[in-house]
């Protein structure tokens, strides 16, 4: 990578190295000596911090729930290496005080370094998020290896859909809320150049959003993969949705089980899915897949921002740690009725979403069933986690179909 | 977004190649100007505030605009960025402001006795007339760029200004994060209440950060003179009355921006304004005057006439719905207001509007009787 983005990467003082040791043995990633990272030039400001601090009397979201006059006084006046600031970092939680019932996020990350940079905010907001994981004292296990999942095929009379969909991020590039033009899309053409070596199954076809053209418009709405630029003002308000559409596209494989967004919320956001009960092979592709573009990406010198603290970081905290979101379509009609349904979901560390995604509702009696969790525990826990979970609500349905009485299993191990 | 010199620092180090923004299906006056040598050239400059060329252009990136509607495309941080950009904002403003070139003086001119006649449009046609324009005050930077600390700061002052007017503008100021639902309904009742911008231009452009953070309405007690906090600009000032009396609308505005002028001065804070530009705002478009005078008026005949447009830019006026800008007329009643803003003066504004709304009123009784207005049309001012 003879360009600019070399420089500055080998000049970065943070460079962290990961190697993933053995295909499946051992799935421990070192990070050798990564440096502490301190703050980058003094922010310039004209008033003192008392006089900026915002009005969250109203807000309902982590980071107002954790951002004292204290704590912004001390992190305002820094900045991250590449310019970033703590005001642009919680900016979407002012803008947008939450919702009583929905405690939203309410701050992003701009790079990597600001995950450490307001340590002192993210930690306690991570803490809030991820139920008590602590990054200054605990690590994030990281387990790719598919094989480890079992009975991960469901009943397909009930099961109509599997999909399992996490994110990465190119180490040295900034984050979608405060990425520059340059930036962008280079993280676009990192991520097309190995993609475009993918084989087999895997191989597949870029859509870029400024070039596509109508056909091709038409036909990734019909397959329901075209994202479009987002609405949501939690989104908009931190910046990600700048320049839009340059260096936004769609990657999928020809099979349209394996899909990538590029340039959305995150670098990347990576998608295996297929109709039907098979989430083994949707989670296999999955690994199979993440692993190989990661392969693909370190031949040209490049990584995923990643690190034992915090696992895989990505633009929002909520998707720190394995960023991994596994669900199924699944139809239960008599078990969602039942109003002991909501206490087995919990206990189950799952969460039910309508088939539109988040913040949709559900359509006749067709859930979207997913993991709650992100952090402290690794993907095939997490997997593994929505098989034994959707397996016993399969079983709790076809007990109600024949007039028999269901438990709330007791709650899982978080 | 308030980026700061550091963030801009570090965007030096990518080539103006790998950062220009890709503006081939952009139709704005940003990117009918900006080239990559501009680019090349401006782009490592920021503003004593830290606002840089892609800070003031993001908005016209992000909008890429209308094959119809020409927008501006761009936006001013601070007072500065009209002098830091100025090889960028000169041929803009001379594009919108019809060749208004970078060594001309603006006039201005708020003495309300210098307009004639205005206090006798028909009321049968004239239901209502206003004027309104915007100021920024000096010291602090601009709604795409200013921290809540120095928002708050024009609000503190706006709030001591209008406070010491007295006499037919005595009145009180309504904070937005803290009207009771009561005062809230009464300002929509009037058509007093701003929201949170929905326009994609305004918000590219970071001015709705912080919502509703400082911002505010203030209006006299006989509401007829209205002032917004830190909406689109520091304060839009806005005269207004039912009917067709544009003279006594224009003499409350001047009077009531003079007092206000006035005390900020006292405070050391007077309002952006140079010989050049007039008075300085966060849109290009609002530079000058800053002054839109306009009357509702009915001209269902008028309107639908074949030379209706011709007799708008001859008039240097324009038409817009009753809902303002971007809205439809509503059974032949127009907003009809002043085209221009800048190189040409307060009063020669409003004349141009009070003397144009007469005639067109005239030609709508013409055109009622059954007659001609051909010898009516007249030459291009």
């Amino acid at each position: 990578m003879a360009n600019n983005f070399a420089r500055i990467l080998s000049g970065k003082r943070n460079v962290g190295i990961m190697s993933l040791v053995g295909a499946g043995s051992l799935t421990a990633a070192f990070l050798l000596n990564r440096e502490h990272v301190t703050a980058g030039a003094q922010v310039r400001r004209v008033y003192p911090a008392s006089a900026d601090y915002p009005d969250l009397r109203k807000h309902n979201n982590c980071m107002a729930s954790h951002l004292t006059p204290a704590i912004y006084a001390k992190l305002v006046d820094k900045a991250t290496p590449n310019g970033y600031t703590l005001d642009q970092a919680i900016q979407t939680g002012v803008d947008n005080p939450g919702h009583p019932f929905i405690k939203t996020v309410g701050m992003v990350a701009g790079d990597e370094e600001s995950y450490e940079v307001f340590a002192d905010l993210l930690d306690p907001v991570i803490k809030e998020r991820h139920n008590g994981y602590d990054p200054q004292t605990m690590t994030h296990p990281t387990d790719l290896d598919s094989s480890k999942l079992k009975s991960g095929k469901f009943d397909e009379r009930y099961v109509l859909s599997s999909r399992v969909r996490t994110g990465r991020s190119i180490r040295g590039l900034s984050l979608p809320p405060a990425c520059t033009r340059a930036e962008r899309r280079e993280v676009e053409k990192v991520v097309v150049d190995a993609l475009a070596g993918l084989k087999g199954d895997l191989a597949g076809t870029y859509y870029s959003l400024t070039h596509m053209t109508d056909q091709e418009q038409q036909q990734l709405i019909d397959d329901h993969f075209l994202f479009d630029k987002p609405v949501s003002p939690l989104l908009t308000c931190s910046g990600m949705a700048r320049d839009w559409p340059d260096a936004r596209g769609i990657w999928h494989n020809n099979t349209k089980t394996f899909l990538i967004w590029i340039n959305e919320e995150d670098h990347t956001r990576v998608i295996s899915m297929e109709k039907g009960g098979n989430m083994k092979r949707v989670f296999d592709r999955f690994c199979t897949g993440l692993k190989e573009v990661e392969r693909l990406i370190q031949e040209k010198g490049w990584e995923f921002m990643w690190n034992e603290r915090l696992g895989y970081i990505l633009t929002c905290p909520s998707n720190l740690g394995t960023g991994l979101r596994a669900g199924v379509h699944v139809n239960l009609p008599k078990l969602s009725k039942d109003p002991r349904f909501t206490k087995i979901l919990d206990n189950l560390r799952l969460q039910k979403r309508g088939t539109g995604g988040v913040d949709t509702a559900a359509v006749g009696s067709t859930f979207d069933i997913s993991n709650l969790d992100r952090l402290g525990q690794s993907e095939v826990q997490l997997v593994q986690t929505v098989v034994d979970g959707v397996n016993y609500l399969i079983e709790c349905e076809k007990k109600l179909e024949k007039g028999q009485d269901i438990k709330i299993p007791p709650p899982v191990r978080k | 977004l308030p980026f700061h010199n550091c963030h801009n620092d570090y965007k030096m180090k990518f080539s103006e190649e790998e950062e220009f923004p890709d503006l081939s299906l952009h139709n704005n006056h940003m990117a009918k100007v900006l080239t990559k040598d501009m680019y090349k050239k401006l782009r490592s400059k920021s503003t004593p505030s830290g606002f840089t060329l892609d800070d003031c252009t993001q908005t016209g990136v992000d909008n890429p605009g209308h094959p119809f509607i020409m927008t501006v495309g761009c936006v001013a941080g601070d007072e500065e960025c009209y002098d830091v950009f100025k090889d960028m904002f000169d041929p803009i403003i001379s594009d919108r402001h019809g060749g208004y070139k970078p060594t001309d003086k603006h006039k201005t001119d708020l003495n309300f006795e210098n307009l004639k006649g205005g206090d006798d449009l028909d009321p049968a046609y004239v239901l209502s007339s206003r004027v309104r324009t915007g100021r920024s005050i000096k010291g602090y930077t601009l709604p795409p760029h200013n921290s809540r600390g120095e928002r708050r700061m024009v609000e503190k002052l706006s709030i001591e200004a209008l406070a010491t007017l007295d006499g037919e503008f005595k009145g009180k100021y309504y904070p937005l994060n803290a009207m009771t639902d009561a005062e809230q309904d009464q300002l929509i009742a009037d058509h007093f209440l701003f929201d949170k911008p929905v326009s994609p231009l305004l918000l590219s452009a970071g001015m709705a950060r912080d919502w509703p953070d400082a911002r505010g309405i203030w209006h006299n007690d006989a509401k007829s003179f209205l002032v917004w906090v830190n909406e689109e600009d520091h304060l839009r000032v806005i005269s207004m009355e039912k009917g067709g009396n544009m003279k006594e609308v224009f003499r409350r505005f001047c009077v009531g921006l003079q007092k206000i002028e006035e005390v900020f001065k006292k405070h050391n804070h007077g309002f952006m304004w140079n010989e050049h530009l007039g008075y300085v705002l966060t849109c290009p478009s609002n530079l000058g005057t800053g002054l839109r005078g306009g009357v509702h008026v009915k001209l269902p005949k008028l309107s639908t006439h074949a030379k209706f447009e011709e007799i708008l830019t001859r008039l240097r006026l324009q038409k817009r719905g009753t809902g303002g800008v971007d809205t439809a007329s509503v059974g032949g009643t127009f907003d009809i207001s002043n085209a221009d803003r800048l190189g040409s003066s307060e009063v020669e504004q409003v004349q141009m509007v009070v003397d144009g709304v007469k005639l067109m009123v005239e030609m709508e009784k013409k055109l009622e009787k059954g007659e001609a207005i051909d010898g009516m049309i007249p030459a291009q001012k």
